[in-house]
């Protein structure tokens, strides 16, 4: 049997995300634990390099959706196992929490599913309500959840109120300084956020991931 | 009468066949998703097995179901005069649905609509010959949210007299909209009886279908107003990236749709149609204009046509942000497709941006591309035999044909004549009337169409009567 090191085994853990081998990225996740190897590194320097690295490859126009989703999936799958193993759950390796939803009325799901996966994969912890979710609602997991940031999609122009409602409620709770706010769907327009008072939007989940970052200064 | 209508198949009737039972059978083993409490009712009252909203449909029902639609529609326009059928391969042309924003002429910029660029636009597809079909095109900002679906139906038969393609965005909105349609006839019979408007209703991808549009499918059928469905599988992300798969989860979600409305009312129309669209890997959008969406909706329309129903599909728009030549080849492969295939119904002239965006200036070029596509369907006529040889013993008279009685007799008939979109100056004179581009003919040419008279304008009482069915609506 090869014994492998520490920065062989991340080596081949990016490789594994890499290259969407899901057998294999989960005997690696196994084995750092039986090898009791700093799992803070294994995610750090194993799986959230590999997930970049397949982000990047995405920016680049070599890797398409269905490689990049994979590739965030698999990595959640790992996370799965590791996480309780750390000391503090997830927390530990989480860079915030997101609550995300699609507003009351709006059934229009796959583009807010789509950036709640890639967030996730990006270390994000993330509470996917689904969509067709009353404002009240994702206020209040957002609470419960002691989220950072509401995402929030609508892609009807009839249903876009339901944003800036958002954002009223959490005033009128005095919870704006709680939370940011990101807006995202087809008929969303730096306009509108504005207009809403949000924190932003993003155009697509590499650039949601982006927001992410940059509104909790990762 | 052409020698032949041209056509074109993508599908062989052993595939149709299987793509049928394996619809059929997907509805009994995986069933479909029920979220509206009317139509539970409906299928709990003929028996059907379920597994929470999941409802099983045996294939027998789907045939009992299938055999009450009727074969064709014909619509009337607003004034109560029979203006097209949807039947056998007539196909006919209407704008693309429900923008959220319009590309504006003047300015070039992608932003939101007011109710006067819908007016403009409505009044522009009344001038238009080939689109046959308003629809209420543009979603405006200028009115409360709640009116923003039903609203645009008192706009568009305020200013166009032509049958209407619209559909709801709330429950409440149906019963002011067939307020708006019955104040255009005598009676509820008349209505029924001379349709004025189709209700266009989305399943969820995949097997699904939602409250808001089930409650639409049942409403309409209940007042014999032809629902059309628009089931839209994404390949890839929320259908089957085979083509077939999809085109199987269109037939599937589709003949849900025909049970939901002949169980609620046999005999109420039906249109079987969709915008499918493959899902772009790279940029996570739906193409309406890739090659892979029309081959979807060519299949689509072909398994409609085996079960005898009237069609529609959206086809002839483009993804491209403003009318260039991506936009031209877009809406004119996917016109000349649509007709070729026969499909009754076509939604998308003027359509940009994955369905986003109409332009005012996208929708005069597609009426032109539509009016070669008509040409093109109408064939080559055999006027009888010899075809040439008689015509050509004549040439050496003259040394021309221009002015022989054939020519005079058949150029009319033959030709299709463009409009100003479409040029064939010569270089100098189209450098002497300012080099322009289509686009910009368009543009001129809009200017030209608002300034003239409405083809057939409201008339006063109805107009009056619309006004105060908005105004009570509003309040
Ligand atoms: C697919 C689709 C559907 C599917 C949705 C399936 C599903 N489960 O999601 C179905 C068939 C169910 C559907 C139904 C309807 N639809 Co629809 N639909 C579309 C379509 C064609 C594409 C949407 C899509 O999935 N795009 C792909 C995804 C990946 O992109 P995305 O959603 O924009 O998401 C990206 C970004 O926006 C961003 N993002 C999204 N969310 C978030 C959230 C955050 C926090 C952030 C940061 C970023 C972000 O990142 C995502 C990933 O790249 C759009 C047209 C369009 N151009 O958007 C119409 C469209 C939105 N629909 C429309 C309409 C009218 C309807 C119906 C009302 C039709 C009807 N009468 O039946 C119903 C609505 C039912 C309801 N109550 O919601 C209109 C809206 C018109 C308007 N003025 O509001 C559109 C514009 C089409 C049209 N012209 O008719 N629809």
């Amino acid at each position: 049997m090869i014994i492998l090191t520490g920065e062989e085994i991340f080596k081949n853990i990016v490789d594994s995300i890499v290259n969407l081998e899901e057998d294999k990225a989960v005997e690696l996740a196994n084995e750092a634990l039986k090898k009791k190897i700093n799992l803070l590194e294994v995610v750090e320097k194993g799986f959230s390099a590999g997930i970049r690295k397949v982000g990047e490859l995405w920016e680049d126009g070599e890797f398409f959706l269905p490689e990049l989703m994979r590739g965030a999936q698999i990595m959640q799958k790992c996370l799965d196992i590791l996480i309780p193993h750390l000391q503090k759950g997830s927390e530990e390796i989480s860079h915030g929490k997101v609550v995300i939803a699609t507003i009351e009325g709006d059934i229009h799901s796959i583009g807010k599913t789509i950036v709640a996966t890639m967030l996730r994969a990006y270390g994000f912890e993330v509470y996917d309500l689904g969509a067709d979710v009353p404002a009240e609602k994702i206020i209040q997991e957002a609470v419960e959840k002691k989220a950072d940031i509401i995402g929030v999609s609508a892609l009807l122009t009839t249903t876009m109120t339901g944003q800036k409602k958002i954002i009223e409620i959490l005033r009128e709770k005095n919870l704006m300084n709680k939370f940011k706010v990101i807006l995202g769907g087809a008929p969303v327009t730096s306009a509108w956020v504005e207009e809403c008072n949000a924190h932003g939007s993003a155009e697509n989940a590499i650039e949601a991931v982006k927001l992410v970052k940059s509104l909790l200064n990762k | 009468m052409p020698i032949i209508r041209p056509k074109i198949k993508i599908l062989d009737d052993d595939h149709k066949e299987m793509i049928l039972e394996e619809a059929k059978s997907i509805l009994e083993v995986q069933g479909v998703f029920i979220e509206n409490q009317e139509a539970l009712n409906l299928f709990d009252k003929n028996g059907l097995i379920h597994e929470g909203l999941r409802y099983f449909i045996p294939p027998d029902l789907i045939d009992k179901c299938l055999k009450t639609v009727p074969p064709e529609i014909t619509l009337f326009d607003r004034d109560g005069n029979e203006h097209i059928t949807l039947k056998d391969d007539n196909s006919h042309f209407n704008p693309g649905s429900a923008a959220i924003f319009i590309l504006d002429e003047d300015t070039g910029e992608i932003r939101e609509a007011l109710s006067n660029d819908f007016i403009r636009f409505s009044k522009i597809v009344e001038q238009l010959e080939y689109i046959a079909a308003q629809s209420t095109a543009l979603v405006y900002q200028d009115v409360p949210k709640e009116a923003q679906d039903w609203h645009r139906l008192y706009i568009a038969l305020s200013n166009c007299y032509k049958p209407v393609v619209t559909g709801t965005f709330r429950k409440e909105s149906f019963s002011i909209m067939r307020e708006i349609l019955l104040a255009c006839r005598l009676s509820e019979d008349d209505l029924a009886k001379k349709p004025l408007a189709i209700f266009d209703a989305c399943p969820s991808p995949p097997l699904k279908w939602s409250d808001l549009t089930t409650q639409s499918l049942i409403d309409a059928a209940k007042s014999m107003i032809p629902s059309e469905f628009v089931s839209m599988p994404l390949a890839g992300a929320s259908a089957p990236i085979t083509l077939i798969g999809s085109i199987t989860q269109h037939c599937a979600e589709c003949l849900a749709g025909v049970v939901i409305v002949q169980l609620t009312k046999p005999g109420a129309p039906l249109i079987w149609g969709g915008s499918p669209a493959v899902f772009d890997m790279k940029h996570g959008t739906t193409p309406m204009g890739a090659i892979e969406t029309m081959m979807i909706n060519l299949g689509d329309i072909e398994i409609g046509k085996f079960l005898k129903m009237p069609t529609h599909a959206y086809m002839g728009l483009s993804d491209s942000k403003i009318p260039d030549s991506q936009a031209g080849f877009e809406a004119g492969m996917g016109a000349l497709l649509a007709a070729l295939a026969g499909n009754n119904m076509t939604s998308g002239p003027g359509m940009l941006d994955f369905e986003s965006t109409q332009s005012i200036e996208k929708l005069i070029i597609d009426n032109e591309i539509i009016g070669m596509v008509k040409r093109f369907i109408q064939g080559i006529e055999d006027y009888g035999a010899p075809f040439a040889s008689e015509i050509l013993n004549d040439y050496g008279d003259k040394e021309e044909l221009l002015s022989h009685p054939s020519t005079l007799k058949y150029f009319r008939k033959e030709l299709f004549f463009p409009s100003s979109i479409i040029d064939r100056m010569t270089r100098d004179s189209w450098k002497d009337k300012g080099s322009k581009s289509t686009r910009k003919r368009a543009k001129d040419l809009s200017k030209k169409l608002l300034e003239k008279p409405s083809v057939k304008p409201i008339d006063d009482k109805l107009a009056k009567e619309l006004n105060k069915i908005t105004e009570k609506a509003l309040k």
